[in-house]
């Protein structure tokens, strides 16, 4: 008979994510519960998720890029990046964001997945761009436009990394794809599975893109159009 | 040989300096609560394999305790004001971009030289890491060029960097907070309960439905944990290798390539994956933790659809 009740653990998750609890109890409570349905005792319960977490420190590894970011904030790099777009007459929000997409997806298939990302470079330089491509577009920015613009820049991010990182044979996915199977006894070659993600990779870049062009369509519309009293005064001047 | 022993020492000492930092920073009510947070990550990060399994997780325990009740708040260390930043960026034009561009340059060009030419032969790096080895060396000449271009206040580089920490908080921390839950999801059997359940609704003899429920079991059971890594063994055990391998015949190596990434549609729609949704949203200071996934969902709908035939077709009729 399955012991159903760890399971539990993954109901309260979802019910703290959607009651927007605060997620770092949330993850800790669901952590400790379910370890204890599971029949551990609690000190074996707290000593699993403090050794987990202990094996998983790369992950806090990408902040030490904080300080560099920082330092160039405080000399105008955000201000300088929307400069350089509006220097481009013919940029727009979803023009520069296909071309971050595909420098993604083609550097991640090349094994340089982690040059890039939400730290380094998204919001450094391509939030700032996007922003300032969009008020090109659209004049001056609501609060959810620029939300919207700025979810969308992380958002692209997210989806060239995914759908290119596994056409490098030599990553983690690959290689847990290859493990399993080999142990069923299909022993397939790294390069053999990561072929099969290239289909995935064009279908992404298409459906990504696709939206992307629609965004520069809603930016464009919802401009309203410029009041001709403003303009009568300019001349004025 | 340099191992990621070296860049946890070099992120604890960041760590341990904002930490110090806090402290002294009257300005915020909270500072102590933002002082011993860093510091926790800070030990962690410098001693963590010294303080035993326990002792880490009492450690979790004191962060999200900080983290949830509320110690911890945003600080607002002295930097320079819009109008200054916007002098500053005419001043310097784009020349700007070079040092922001040091760190992914030397990542990139970094790892392409280890790997392609002798230099990756002589081991410097543990294995594997070398993009991250480089990642630490990048940051290090950035703020070197930085100090040699611009020559900011010595502490500006860590208040600067204290500034989007605390901008962050504890989304900082998260993603390896959910590492850890799937873990003890593991450890507590939940893959063999979930790939059992699984089983239990595939209809026999149709590969299509087979296929969808694999698909969609890659896809939500990824959702639940965060990560298609965890999914992946548990639905190629339930459904992948038993009834597609072996039951119809597919093709293995599309079955497991695809498959892992119909997963990754399921990591673009959940706030499990939180370094991919909810740190980005709180680095871009969105109003809505969830904005990022809601922008996703659109772009990871079709894919999922688009990956179920992409199986269905080049795993049984090519």
């Amino acid at each position: 008979m399955t012991n159903y009740w760890p399971l539990l653990g993954i109901l309260l998750v979802v019910a703290g994510f959607a009651l927007r609890l605060n997620p770092m109890l949330v993850v800790t409570a669901a952590a400790i519960v379910t370890g204890l349905l599971a029949g551990m005792d609690i000190v074996e319960v707290i000593s699993t998720f403090g050794k987990a977490f202990n094996d998983n420190r790369i992950i806090a590894i990408v902040w030490i890029v904080l300080p560099v970011i920082g330092l160039l904030e405080r000399h105008g790099l955000q201000q300088r990046a929307a400069t350089l777009i509006r220097g481009f007459k013919k940029a727009t929000t979803g023009k520069l964001l296909i071309f971050y997409l595909a420098y993604r997806q083609i550097t991640a298939a090349i094994g340089l997945h982690s040059t890039a990302g939400h730290p380094q470079t998204v919001r450094p330089l391509v939030a700032p761009m996007a922003l300032a491509a969009a008020e090109k577009q659209h004049g001056e920015l609501d609060e959810e436009t620029a939300e919207t613009v700025k979810a969308y820049s992380a958002g692209t991010d997210n989806v060239g990394l995914f759908f290119g990182e596994d056409i490098f044979f030599a990553i983690g996915s690959i290689v847990l794809i290859q493990q399993t199977l080999a142990t069923y006894g299909y022993n397939l070659a790294p390069l053999h599975l990561a072929v099969w993600a290239i289909p995935t990779a064009i279908f992404a870049f298409m459906i990504h893109g696709t939206r992307l062009v629609l965004l520069d369509r809603r930016l464009a519309r919802r401009r309203g159009p410029v009041p001709p009293i403003a303009q009568t005064a300019e001349v004025g001047e | 040989m340099i191992t990621l022993q070296w860049l946890y020492a070099l992120a604890g000492a960041m760590f341990a300096a904002i930490a110090l930092l806090s402290v002294a920073d009257r300005s915020n009510p909270k500072r102590f609560g933002n002082a011993a947070f860093w510091g926790l990550m800070a030990l962690s990060l410098l001693a963590g394999d010294r303080i035993g399994d326990f002792g880490n997780g009492l450690l979790v325990l004191g962060l999200a305790g900080l983290a949830g009740f509320g110690f911890i708040g945003r600080s607002h260390p002295s930097t320079t004001s819009d109008e200054e930043r916007v002098r500053w960026s005419e001043r310097l034009g784009n020349k700007l971009f070079l040092p922001a561009l040091i760190i992914p340059a030397t990542a990139l060009i970094g790892t392409l030289f280890y790997n392609y030419t002798a230099i990756g032969e002589y081991g410097w790096f543990e294995a594997k890491r070398e993009t991250y080895m480089f990642l630490g060396l990048g940051v290090l000449l950035a703020i070197a060029a930085i100090f040699l271009w611009l020559r900011p206040p010595a502490l500006a580089p860590l208040q600067e960097g204290r500034r989007l920490i605390d901008a962050i908080g504890w989304a900082a921390v998260l993603p390896q907070m959910l590492a850890a839950l799937g873990v003890l999801f593991a450890a507590a059997g939940v893959g063999t309960i979930i790939g059992e359940l699984t089983q239990s609704v595939i209809p026999r003899g149709s590969i299509f439905l087979t296929v969808v429920v694999f698909g969609l079991g890659m896809a939500i059971f990824t959702m639940i944990m965060g990560n298609a890594f965890a999914a992946f063994p548990v639905m190629a055990t339930a459904i992948g290798v038993p009834l597609l391998i072996q039951g119809y015949g597919g093709d293995a190596a599309v079955i497991g390539a695809v498959g892992m990434l119909a997963g990754f549609c399921g990591t673009l729609m959940t706030p499990m994956a939180a370094n991919f949704n909810l740190v980005p949203a709180a680095l871009l200071e969105l109003k809505d933790q969830y904005g990022v996934v809601k922008v996703q969902i659109a772009t990871a709908l079709p894919l999922l659809a688009v990956n179920i035939l992409i199986i269905y077709v080049a795993g049984f009729h090519l």
